[in-house]
């Protein structure tokens, strides 16, 4: 079974900005990226991280997950940025231009060495890479397999078609088919898929249009530049009542089957099987992780005992 | 000096009168007749037309030492005042005393002659650099800062005499009949000078806008006027209606929203019959908006929306989600525009709205109201008078007025402007007493008053982020330290009145 954390809304804070920085804590998002990249300017690179590591330092009882993103591994600002973050223990560094394996595995040595240094188990710094160049496409499905820090693959539209020299719209037919690389190569190394950035604040229903159809094609959570976009985006990650109900019902059947001594059954005149059963547990744990039930699906309700 | 109940020393005396120190916010009763005025025979037919503003005041009989009056439905736009300072300087008369319904940063004009002794006292809120010289001392004026309730019930009392009245008539004839509604000036409801214009000894209708008779519908009508006089402008419509009435897209102002919301749906309270008052801040309108989808979701046909009156009430009403809007003062264009047509739109006296000593105020049938803070402490007091320097620079308007009406007042407030906590141990200055402060809400979290048990349980229930005051407090102050407490000199230059005419606080000279 793949993690259940749940990572719907992932909001980028700017790195510098020590207003926003105060308010991490305060949003309901499931993650934030702190971000010393492209929201800070040259002449702050230093201060912001300084900054960042300040706020850490004194964000004792964290509610979500803290990522950073660093510059990219080619820059001359990386390597400051990891020696000066990663001693305030966030939870992952978002690494830009996640272009090959290579370049995944070489911060995971660095986060190694990292965590030898302060005394932490290895592999507690996750990766979450970003797929936003031709090339990062295309390596996507290996680049998702290089290290097992790995919590998912971001997709990063914005950059990707920059580089694929062609604009961004908003319904996004032009990003279907990088869509689709990252989430095959996702869903085969069994991590999530994470959308990219909706850039428009003020077009909520753009927004929820783009999440909506998102969602339909497997990715598990969207980037975020502004807090206003939270609550649309998890009222669209929401399971709805029907499908907690019908995932309910999967359940109950699935056992009855196995106590009659089946591994298929109907419900309803639809034929219940193990596909279906995962999907209705997959269901239940996002619903379990909104509060909505309390029912705890193991291995053992999906696929029985031997 | 005597301490009142909630901790603040009080003078016996203030600029000649004798203070009674406030001690709750209910048991205090008049034992008094309302103030009267001469009855006046007025036999002519013809016009009561004097002139301009300088014949208006020499046909008032106005003299030294006497008490005027306007009011501030033109807001930050008004001309009146600041032109009638000066005639009344002109003609050689000195020791006035203000006692608008409030005085705004516009008339910061009016200093040279407080210098000069022309005007020596204000029986009403100042905002701005007036007050705020006098917090430094370096104006000499007594101030005495009235909540609209407080202010009304003042004049209606007689604790406040006022001898001349000038009232900025928006749509007027020659007889002294008058309304709000139309013309250049327009500004809607009259609900403060509809006070003014009953209880003044001589009342003038100033306009700039002189319509044939009849001016219809009558809003004050001319068996209350004594003279009428024309001006060449009353004001800038540009700043007549110029509050910011958009809902914010601040994050943080957002997020306080969306936690008021949470309360008003936990009150129980919207549901047919529903009635609330919100005010003009973006935070305000962003809650008036959650309003409005969960009337619309549960199909409830709300009772009245009260107070200042903005576009987004207007809408409501307009969807059918109210019955009435009870209007005291209309704070945007569309609002304007409402009252002049819909009937469903009531111009309501500023002593119907909120003044304590009558037979029930329409304050005392509000479900919810949403206020602003400039600072609340743990106690539930919440300051709107004063800013972080220390300085008077607000009215305290309705606050305390609908706090102690509605069932269940809901303060907005940031938890930090600036660098400075805005939950602390001890507001500045106590506009509106805590025990009638329901809910604090900030984006950090939802504080509770004690005296609202059933309210806390429901939101704990639903999840709502509901913390002991406390507990805000420290958290807050965790990220901003505690700030050095501003000083201050014994002399007192100010009084917060209360709405029942208590001294609540005093404003007192900052250290320089």
């Amino acid at each position: 079974m793949a993690d259940y954390k749940l990572r719907r809304s992932l909001l980028y804070v700017p790195g510098n900005m020590p207003s926003m920085l105060q308010n991490i804590p305060l949003f309901q998002c499931d993650a934030v990226q702190i971000d010393l990249e492209d929201a800070v300017p040259l002449s702050e690179k230093d201060a912001a991280r300084i900054l960042v590591r300040r706020f850490l330092d004194n964000y004792k009882n964290r509610n979500k997950e803290i990522l950073v993103r660093i510059n990219g591994l080619d820059t001359k600002w990386a390597l400051d940025d990891l020696k000066t973050v990663l001693p305030a223990i966030p939870d992952g560094i978002r690494l830009p231009k996640a272009d090959s394996p290579e370049i995944v595995e070489h911060l995971d040595t660095m986060l190694t060495e990292y965590e030898e240094e302060l005394g932490l188990q290895v592999g507690f710094f996750k990766i979450l890479p970003s797929i936003e160049t031709a090339e990062g496409v295309l390596n996507a499905p290996k680049t998702a397999k290089a290290s097992t820090r790995l919590i998912g693959l971001a997709f990063g539209a914005e950059d990707y078609t920059a580089t694929m020299e062609i604009n961004r719209t908003k319904t996004g037919e032009e990003l279907f088919n990088a869509r689709m690389n990252v989430l095959w190569g996702a869903k085969a190394a069994g991590i999530q898929a994470i959308d990219s950035i909706f850039a428009d604040v003020n077009d909520m229903e753009s927004l929820r249009k783009e999440t909506e159809l998102i969602k339909k094609l497997g990715f598990t959570g969207k980037c975020m530049i502004n807090p206003r976009q939270i609550d649309i985006i998890h009222d669209v990650f929401a399971p709805k009542q029907e499908e907690v109900d019908y995932a309910l019902e999967v359940i109950e059947a699935i056992k009855r089957a196995r106590e009659m001594g089946t591994g298929v059954i109907s419900l309803k005149g639809k034929m219940i099987d193990r596909p279906v059963v995962v999907r209705a547990a997959r269901v239940l744990n996002t619903a379990r992780a909104h509060g909505m039930v309390d029912v705890v699906i193991n291995e053992e309700d999906i696929n029985g005992t031997e | 000096m005597v301490r009142n109940s909630v901790g603040r020393l009080i003078p016996e005396t203030f600029a000649g009168k004798k203070l009674i120190p406030y001690s709750d916010p209910w048991s205090l009763q008049p034992h008094a007749e309302r103030s009267t005025r001469a009855i006046r025979r007025i036999t002519h037919n013809g016009s009561k037309l004097v002139g301009g503003l300088r014949d208006a005041i020499i046909a008032s009989g106005l003299k030294d030492g006497m008490t005027i009056s306007t009011h501030h439905s033109l807001r930050n736009g008004d001309y009146l005042l600041n032109e009638l300072v000066k005639e009344i300087d002109a003609l050689g008369i000195r020791d006035i005393k203000i006692a608008s319904s409030s005085v705004h940063i516009v008339h910061a004009e009016l200093i040279p002659y407080i210098r000069k002794g022309t005007i020596t006292g204000f029986e009403c809120g100042v905002n701005g650099l007036i007050a705020e010289q006098v917090s430094k001392g370096e104006l000499d004026c007594p101030i005495i800062v009235r909540s609209h309730g407080g202010r009304a019930r003042s004049l209606i009392t007689g604790e406040v005499p006022v001898d001349v009245a000038f009232l900025a008539a928006p749509y007027c004839d020659e007889y002294g009949n008058f309304n709000g509604f139309y013309g250049p000036s327009a500004c809607g409801s009259l609900g403060y000078a509809l006070v003014d214009a009953q209880h003044a000894h001589k009342v003038v209708a100033v306009t700039d806008n002189l319509v044939p008779f009849p001016a219809v519908p009558v809003g004050i009508p001319q068996s209350v006027v004594d003279f009428v006089c024309q001006v060449p402008r009353l004001g800038d419509p540009k700043k007549i209606v110029s509050s910011t009435t958009k809902i914010t897209t601040d994050p943080i102002g957002l997020q306080i929203a969306k936690y008021a919301a949470m309360v008003i749906e936990a009150t129980g309270y919207v549901k047919d019959g529903f009635s609330f008052q919100t005010g003009t801040g973006g935070i305000s309108l962003a809650v008036a908006e959650h309003v409005r989808n969960m009337m619309r979701r549960d199909k409830v046909k709300g009772s009245f929306g009260l107070g200042g009156i903005t576009g987004y009430f207007v809408d409501m009403l307009e969807e059918g989600l109210f019955e009435a809007l009870f209007d005291v003062q209309c704070f945007d264009l569309k609002a304007v525009q409402s009252i002049g047509r819909n009937q469903k739109h009531v111009e309501i006296t500023a002593g119907t709205y909120a003044n304590p000593f009558n037979c029930g105020a329409t304050v005392n049938r509000l479900d919810c109201v949403i206020l602003s803070a400039t600072e609340t402490d743990v106690n539930f007091n919440v300051n709107v008078n004063t800013e972080s320097m220390g300085y008077l620079l607000h009215n305290t308007g309705g606050h305390c007025d609908a706090a102690a009406g509605a069932k269940v007042s809901i303060v907005v407030c940031p938890s930090i402007r600036g660098r400075l906590p805005m939950v602390r141990d001890e507001v500045t200055t106590i506009s509106t007493p805590g025990e009638t402060v329901g809910v604090i809400v900030t984006e950090r979290g939802i504080a509770v008053n004690d005296n609202l048990p059933d309210l806390k349980a429901e939101l704990i229930k639903r999840g709502a982020p509901v913390k002991d005051i406390r507990q805000l407090r420290d958290e807050i102050q965790a990220v901003t330290g505690v700030p050095k407490p501003i000083e201050f000199e014994d002399k007192v230059v100010a009084l917060i009145e209360y709405r029942d005419g208590s001294i609540i606080d005093v404003i007192r000279q900052v250290k320089p």
